[in-house]
């Protein structure tokens, strides 16, 4: 079978019946589910009680975060702690822009995206210069420099933080239920659109190129990747992102304070468990992780610090026992890949 | 069969790829023997199962009756056996003279001490205090060396010492070869040039393609012999 | 004259920062490993002399003899049972496995000391000055500032001069040729992160004497040792010690000019060091 493999890949013209695809029956049948099950998600405001509505626009935002964090660590390399930067920034930049200059929520949303990338750009030029495990620091320096920044804001309630005015939370729609929704819907959007792009990101030329990079930093160098730019672009990328998924936390929460906006536990801990419970490095992975996370959550949260002890171990475990996760243990097992991601020769079992 | 080293049905893998298959070598005490054989034939993988480097199965390499084939390297060093790697491989940030102490930190008695190292190589007394990465190759061939005598070792693995180096200076450390070998320690050398390894050496290997093509005592084996076992013609 | 006196309290304070950094500094040189879980191991070491106090009835620095070798012994069972299973090519798996580390030690921390602030009294040292001219030398800052003096230059001296500096210096050169001198690597990295915590917890124990801490202190020193390092160039202990000092100066001219500036300065000085001279000011340099 491998010989057969080797063959098929290496003659230049492909004989009759071999072809060569990405999607498997598995990842066919996935991409229906997922259309079907992201239609009767777009439903839920209908069928779905307020506690419960609540819980899945959260759960959303953190796939969103976890995918993001996938992309930076899994595939680009860039291993970063120090997320929560962009998270507080973007709730930052929803509150100020709504509060102080007035701009509609919506758009202060889509708007502190673009912000977000922009800043990106010259913190990535900075911390860019730190190799390795020193980069991971560096983001975190990063993140209290902006912690600390807000802190001495006065118009947004310094240290202590501030709430979002009720006439902007009521502009957003009429009446709490529809409120509700909106925000979930946004959520959801958000969730999906950020898989899709990431999903699409990777299929790309440079997707290739970030792969190329993981497997080999120097083969890939030699074959003209741009290793530099093409880490930047994803560092960017990912940040103003991340920044668009902060402003909808802050949107949710209504109350922004500098500890909140920006937790190291809350926005880097939680979702680099989430990626390594799942799967680093696999996009399956952070979807697996978010529902085990949330599904820890709501049975062991009553246990307080020792459900993030019991977090560490078992991320630890993971790391130790297998380094690709539960969706790698998985598909190891199966062989199953339900995000088309792998070009694999089709027709060798006829 | 001696009771010194023995290799029995050794296979190595690198991932998928199987470097050697069913090898079968022995060396006596104070023997000399050559490896010889093409780039990729397993010369090198022989050398670094022995010494630990690869780990393979217990049974596979016998030292003195005890299965080593398992070992991690620093216990084979323990054991009596030491490897001079291709490349010399010194450690940079050591002084010449640290790169000899560290040889010598499996804690084994013998002849060999700091001492006599720079009575072989006195070059190197004068170089001491430098960084080894400041001496020309062959210099540094002979920290190499002296870094695996200060171990005391009852096997000795030479793994192309000419290489890269002047054919003067190459012609200089197979002077000092009897010296090293003189005292009952057991050497094995591999060496791409044939004619040098056969005149040190009393028995030869000669490897194909991860197997024993060739075995024999250096003065009995025929140029034609070892052109049929290097290219299998 | 009020500057001046700034910049004393800022060199001294720089001392207590080298201490922060010179484990952080050993690791790194000796396997190019990065403990995420420094800060709160330097804070669990802060808890530990907390307790041993209690018990015992002994002054902080008497408890050095316990918290040190504790902290040693918790260093080489931590690398051998769980670093080394995941050291190697891959820097992402022992970044991670630390990161869950720091997480799992803050909580530890919360659950068995609650999250109420604590502080090693050290009774006498507290409130003792000296005078040198017109500036008035806290006795703690002036022994914090030599500690960290003395502890680079042993650390310098066993890198250099000692058997086990050698097989340090020869680990971190070529992991291979050094296993086939008879050195293992796992209990290399052993003793290494062995010594590295035995550092941390002096480090955490003049933490405790100087500043209050709770179990969530950690991740912020685990920044200033990280900065003081890069400030001086990575591999370089003297310049460990030359960073940790400007970092002390610029948080101490940052909390003159407004007292909730202090972090933030230092963090300034540090981003704007990393973009004028990256490889610090004073680089190892490279054979």
């Amino acid at each position: 079978m491998s010989d057969m493999t080797k063959h098929a890949a290496l003659r230049p013209m492909r004989p009759a019946g071999l072809s060569v695809s990405r999607a498997s029956r598995a990842s066919t049948i996935t991409m229906v589910l997922c259309v079907v099950i992201v239609l009767g998600l777009v439903a839920a405001p209908w069928w779905a009680g307020r506690a419960d509505l609540r819980l899945m626009g959260e759960m959303f935002l953190y796939l969103s975060l976890a995918v993001l964090w996938n992309l930076l660590a899994g595939y680009a390399g860039l291993v970063s702690v120090g997320q929560q930067a962009f998270v507080g920034f973007g709730g930052y930049m929803l509150f100020a822009l709504t509060m102080l200059w007035g701009v509609p929520p919506l758009a202060a949303i889509a708007l502190s995206g673009v912000i977000g990338a922009v800043v990106a750009m010259p913190v990535a030029a900075l911390i860019f210069r730190l190799r390795g495990a020193y980069f991971a620091i560096g983001t975190w320096v990063v993140a209290e420099v902006f912690r600390l920044v807000a802190a001495q804001i006065g118009a947004l309630g310094g240290g202590s933080g501030t709430s979002l005015s009720p006439q902007i939370v009521k502009a957003l729609a009429d009446g709490r239920a529809a409120r509700e929704a909106l925000t979930f819907w946004l959520a959801l959007t958000l969730a999906v659109g950020v898989i899709a792009a990431v999903f699409w990101l990777l299929r790309s030329r440079h997707g290739l190129a970030l792969t190329a990079i993981r497997d080999n930093e120097l083969a890939s160098k030699s074959l003209g990747i741009d290793i530099w730019r093409t880490k930047f672009l994803t560092y960017v990328v990912v940040g103003g992102l991340t920044t668009l998924t902060g402003s909808l936390i802050f949107l949710q929460k209504i109350r922004i304070s500098p500890e909140a906006a920006f937790s190291a536990n809350d926005w880097t801990a939680f979702v680099i468990f989430i990626v390594v419970i799942g799967g680093i490095g696999t996009l399956e992975g952070p979807i697996l992780g978010t529902l085990i996370f949330f599904a820890l959550r709501e049975t062991l949260a009553d246990l307080g610090t020792i459900y993030l002890i019991i977090l560490g171990v078992l991320a630890i475990a993971i790391m130790v026992r297998a380094p690709r996760g539960l969706w790698g243990l998985v598909s190891e097992k199966t062989g199953v890949d339900l995000f088309p991601l792998s070009r694999r020769v089709r027709g060798l079992d006829r | 069969m001696y009771d010194f080293l023995t290799i029995t049905a050794l296979n190595a893998h690198y991932g998928d790829f199987q470097a050697l298959y069913d090898l079968n070598l022995s060396i006596a005490p104070s023997e000399v023997v050559a490896i010889i054989g093409a780039n990729g034939a397993g010369k090198s993988t022989l050398m670094r199962s022995i010494s630990g480097l690869m780990r393979n199965d217990a049974t596979a390499i016998r030292w003195k009756g005890r299965d080593i084939g398992h070992l991690r390297a620093d216990q084979v060093a323990g054991l009596g056996i030491a490897l001079v790697p291709e490349g010399r491989q010194l450690f940079p940030s050591l002084s010449v003279e640290e790169n000899l102490r560290i040889g010598g930190q499996t804690g084994r008695r013998g002849p060999w001490s700091l001492a006599r190292v720079y009575q072989l190589f006195p070059i190197l007394h004068e170089r001491r205090r430098q960084p080894s990465t400041s001496l020309s190759g062959g210099q540094q061939q002979m920290v190499a060396i002296g870094r695996a005598l200060m171990a005391n070792p009852e096997l000795i693995m030479f793994d192309e010492i000419s290489l890269g180096l002047a054919p003067v200076v190459i012609r200089q450390i197979y002077d000092a070869l009897p010296g090293i070998v003189g005292e009952g320690m057991a050497a094995m050398i591999v060496e791409q040039d044939i004619t040098k390894a056969l005149s040190v050496s009393t028995r030869a290997y000669c490897l194909q393609e991860g197997r024993v093509s060739l075995e024999g005592g250096s003065n009995d084996i025929s140029r034609e012999d070892i052109s049929r076992a290097y290219f299998g013609v | 004259m009020d500057w001046i006196n700034v910049l004393i309290q800022g060199i001294l304070l720089g001392g207590l920062y080298a201490l922060f950094a010179a484990g952080l500094s050993l690791i790194f040189g000796v396997m190019r490993l990065v403990n995420i879980a420094h800060g709160d191991l330097m804070v669990g070491a802060a808890y530990l002399g907390l307790t041993t106090c209690a018990t015992l009835g002994v002054t902080p620095l008497v408890s050095l003899l316990l918290v040190v070798p504790a902290m040693a012994g918790i260093g080489y069972a931590l690398q051998r049972v769980v670093l080394n299973r995941v050291m190697g090519e891959d820097i992402l798996p022992p970044l991670l496995v630390t990161f869950g580390l720091s997480v799992i030690l803050q909580n530890t921390l919360l659950l068995g000391y609650s999250a109420d602030p604590q502080k090693l009294s050290t009774k006498v040292l507290d409130t003792a000055s000296v005078a040198v001219g017109p500036f008035n030398l806290g006795w703690l800052p002036v022994l914090t500032f030599a500690v960290a003096v003395a502890l680079i230059w042993a650390l310098q001296w066993m890198f250099y001069r000692t058997a086990l500096g050698r097989a340090f210096r020869a680990t971190s050169d070529n992991q291979d040729i050094a296993q086939l001198m008879g050195l293992n690597r796992a209990h290399v990295f052993g003793l290494a992160m062995a010594l590295a915590l035995a550092v941390t917890a002096v480090a955490g124990i003049f933490l405790g004497m100087r500043t209050a801490f709770d179990p969530s202190v950690g991740g912020t020193r685990l920044i200033f040792g990280f900065e003081a390092v890069i400030i001086g160039g990575l591999g370089n202990l003297w310049g460990t010690l030359a960073g940790g000092i400007l970092l002390g100066v610029a948080q101490a001219v940052g909390s003159k000019i407004d007292p909730g500036w202090q972090v933030l300065a230092g963090h300034v000085v540090f981003l704007a060091i990393l973009a004028v001279r990256p490889k610090g000011f004073f680089p190892r340099i490279e054979a």
